[in-house]
């Protein structure tokens, strides 16, 4: 089975970043977003990132919060986030959970991280937890071999970027500017400075998100870094389109773009 | 105002935490901002200037200190107790909201930042905000749920003449915290050159302690006017919790005075028992909302809950963690006032001292209906007149059939054709 490591040295081997895909469970129904990920993994996908759903996403622009407002008006549960998870760890592509922290402090921090290695899940992406509050979730990441990816952003000083490094595992989330979630024009040189203030403080894999909408972008991020995240651009790829089908067809082609965008980046230098 | 001297004022801890509640649970993207204030705000603090420019403000532009009045006639209603009334109502823009404001467009002056934004849901905030922000020359971007701009359209407009762009939010509930989460994304893009004056006790550290310190002058004033016009402290102070600014600001300086109660009243909304309601402490559970741990209202699987009140500043789903904390350790007691008890007092005050509340504040007073009779005669209350009703009488008089025609009378209903 594909772990979070093993996907980043793969792509090392090949010399290119890999690629991490996002969608947020239930939306636009749980099945299918379930096929909608394992469309993204077939496609090119090296690491899928399944959101949670939750009622206050503070971190997210508005693509994603409509997204995910209506898998919650579906009743999307925990449970189903899980079922989603094993599906995709299933097709052989590493799965994490990307989620706010309430909804894992509820469940317990433990039965979550529990629940989601038996699901085959590889760890948690946590927009909203810092080290400084994450003490029973690292203890339980460890217990369960799950990886924290914890958020560094171009703020982040270089004690916070030292702290954030000490604790994470898997990878690096190195967060392209200051905002929220969303497809933007430009994914600024300040994402380059960030990676390489990162590097200097550990030599975990550092991906980076928010921001990138297709693949000439993916490929210039591909370029300074090992990974590149891509989210809004694909949740707008169901929003848009005209049926389910056609929401299916566009994630396929989006994953093969930034697939191949993701391989070029490094012969560009 | 001289501090006291206990060292309860000392808490929270230095990482924001009052016991097991409060901290920052927030984005990374944030914690050099929240660092940032905490380093300027504690710099603000020591700093005598600041304080006496704080205070002349208070003073000379605020309007405090606010009177404490005795209400003998509602008294009456409150079985025969003595109760007083802290005028907050009296402070300008009309709610204790401006302590907090001032403090906090004083202080981003001093950050060097040129602009502030806010969330309101009453729109008591956001006013107060427009209001510091026009008069020290700032920038000022205010959110409010579309669900509240409608509800209080006459604090929109104020708003807007004062000089601040509101901006109303569609996503989620549309209602208060909805605004706030707003708020926090424009801040985590716009952070270099703007602060979020956050309206309550609640968010990040070092918010609940920076303003709980700005709105502690209530209590120490109060404490200090109980002593000279009743010769000895009351029995307790009541106050009305939404976030649970106004209630921190006049406990705080009673906390050591072991002999006074601290009660707390909640938004019963429908009461507790319908699930219609805003009242977090009484009916929550621990969890972390908008940045702290706390208690809030939320489902079984940390999906925060709908909430209701007829009073818009109440409706909230979380509340202040230093609440939490009064509540756990037993030093202060919660209790749910629903709407139509809060109605009954806000008419009561109405009509006995010719004083028209906030509806907020008439939780409060409905706090001191209930208490005082089981109190007894000898008894002494100080309830938190957390604002006036200006803003309300909309609402209010549709409830008690003043306005709009009857079929469209619903209470806490929209404005007539
Ligand atoms: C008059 C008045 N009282 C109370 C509140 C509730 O806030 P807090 O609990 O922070 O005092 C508001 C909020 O809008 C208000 O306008």
């Amino acid at each position: 089975m594909s772990t979070v490591g093993t996907a980043f040295e793969k792509a090392a081997a090949e010399n290119r970043a890999v690629l991490i895909g996002y969608l947020p469970a239930g939306f636009p129904s749980v099945d299918g977003a379930i096929t909608a990920a394992l469309v993204m993994a077939e496609a090119g996908a090296d690491i899928i990132e399944i959101g949670l759903p939750y009622s206050d996403p503070l971190m997210d622009g508005p693509v994603i919060q409509e997204a995910v407002h209506r898998a919650l008006i579906g009743g999307t549960r925990v449970a189903d986030v899980l079922r989603t998870v094993e599906a995709v760890a299933g097709a052989g592509v590493a799965a994490l959970i990307m989620t706010y922290w309430n909804p894992v402090d509820r469940y317990g921090v433990d039965a979550f991280a529990r629940d989601l290695a038996a699901a085959g899940g590889s760890g948690l992406i946590t927009p909203d937890l810092t080290p400084e509050e994450a003490g029973p979730w690292l203890a339980a990441a460890s217990e369960y071999k799950l990886d924290p990816v914890f958020l560094v952003a171009p703020s982040s000083s270089d004690e916070r970027i030292a702290l954030i490094t000490s604790v994470s595992g898997g990878f690096v989330y190195a967060a392209s500017l200051m905002g929220t979630t969303g497809i933007r024009d430009l994914v600024g040189a300040e994402a380059a400075v960030l990676v390489s203030r990162v590097r200097q403080h550990t030599s975990l894999p550092v991906a980076v998100g928010l921001g990138v909408k297709d693949g000439q972008q993916a490929a210039q991020v591909a370029s300074f870094a090992d990974g590149v995240i891509v989210g809004t651009a694909f949740v707008q790829r169901l929003l848009a389109a005209d049926d389910y089908e056609a929401g299916l067809q566009g994630i396929r082609d989006l994953t093969a773009e930034l697939a191949a965008g993701v391989r070029s980046g490094r012969q560009a230098d | 105002m001289s501090e006291p001297t206990s060292d309860v004022g000392q808490s929270p801890d230095p990482t924001g935490h009052f016991g097991r509640f409060g901290g920052r649970l927030a984005p990374e993207a944030l914690m050099s901002a929240l660092d940032e204030l905490t380093a300027a705000y504690l710099a603000a603090k020591a700093d005598p200037g600041f304080r006496s420019e704080l205070a002349d403000l208070l003073s000379g532009y605020a309007g405090r200190p606010t009177l404490v009045t005795e209400v003998p006639r509602f008294a009456a209603l409150a079985g025969g107790c003595r109760v007083f009334l802290k005028r907050e109502d009296l402070a300008h823009t009309g709610s204790h909201k401006i302590n907090n404001v001032l403090g906090q467009a004083l202080l981003t002056k001093r950050m060097g930042k040129t602009r502030i934004i806010a969330e309101t849901g009453a729109g008591q905030h956001g006013v107060a905000t427009a209001t510091a922000a026009a008069l020290l020359g700032l920038d000022c971007t205010v959110y409010m749920g579309a669900e509240d701009t409608r509800r209080q359209a006459l604090n929109v407009a104020r708003m807007q003449m004062l000089g601040a762009e509101v901006v109303p939010v569609k996503t989620g509930s549309m209602t208060l915290k909805d605004a706030i989460n707003e708020t926090f994304r424009d801040w985590v893009s716009t952070v270099e050159y703007t602060h979020y004056c956050i309206g309550s006790v609640m968010g990040p550290h070092p918010f609940p302690m920076m303003v709980r310190d700005f709105q502690r002058v209530i209590g120490l004033e109060a404490r200090e006017q109980m002593l000279k016009l009743a010769g000895r402290l009351p029995d307790a102070v009541i106050a009305c919790v939404g976030g649970g600014s106004n209630a921190m600001g006049i406990f705080h300086a009673f906390i050591p005075d072991e002999s006074v109660a601290l009660i707390g009243c909640e938004a019963g909304g429908d009461g507790i028992e319908t699930g219609r309601h805003a009242a977090t402490v009484v009916g929550g559970s621990v969890g972390i909302i908008h940045g702290m741990r706390t208690i809030l209202l939320q489902d079984a699987e940390g999906q925060t809950l709908q909430t209701h009140s007829i009073s818009a500043g109440l409706d909230y789903p979380g509340v202040g963690p230093e609440h939490a904390w009064l509540h756990e350790t037993g030093r202060a007691q919660y209790r749910a006032v629903t709407d139509v008890q809060a109605m009954e007092a806000f008419s009561a005050l109405c009509r006995t001292e010719g004083i028209i509340p906030a509806i907020e504040s008439a939780h409060a007073l409905a706090g001191a209906l209930q208490l005082g009779p089981q109190l007894g005669t000898e008894a002494i209350l100080l309830v938190n007149l957390s604002g006036r009703g200006d803003k309300d009488v909309d609402i209010a008089g549709r409830w008690f059939g003043h306005l709009g025609d009857s079929a469209d009378s619903e209470p806490g209903g929209l404005a007539g054709p």
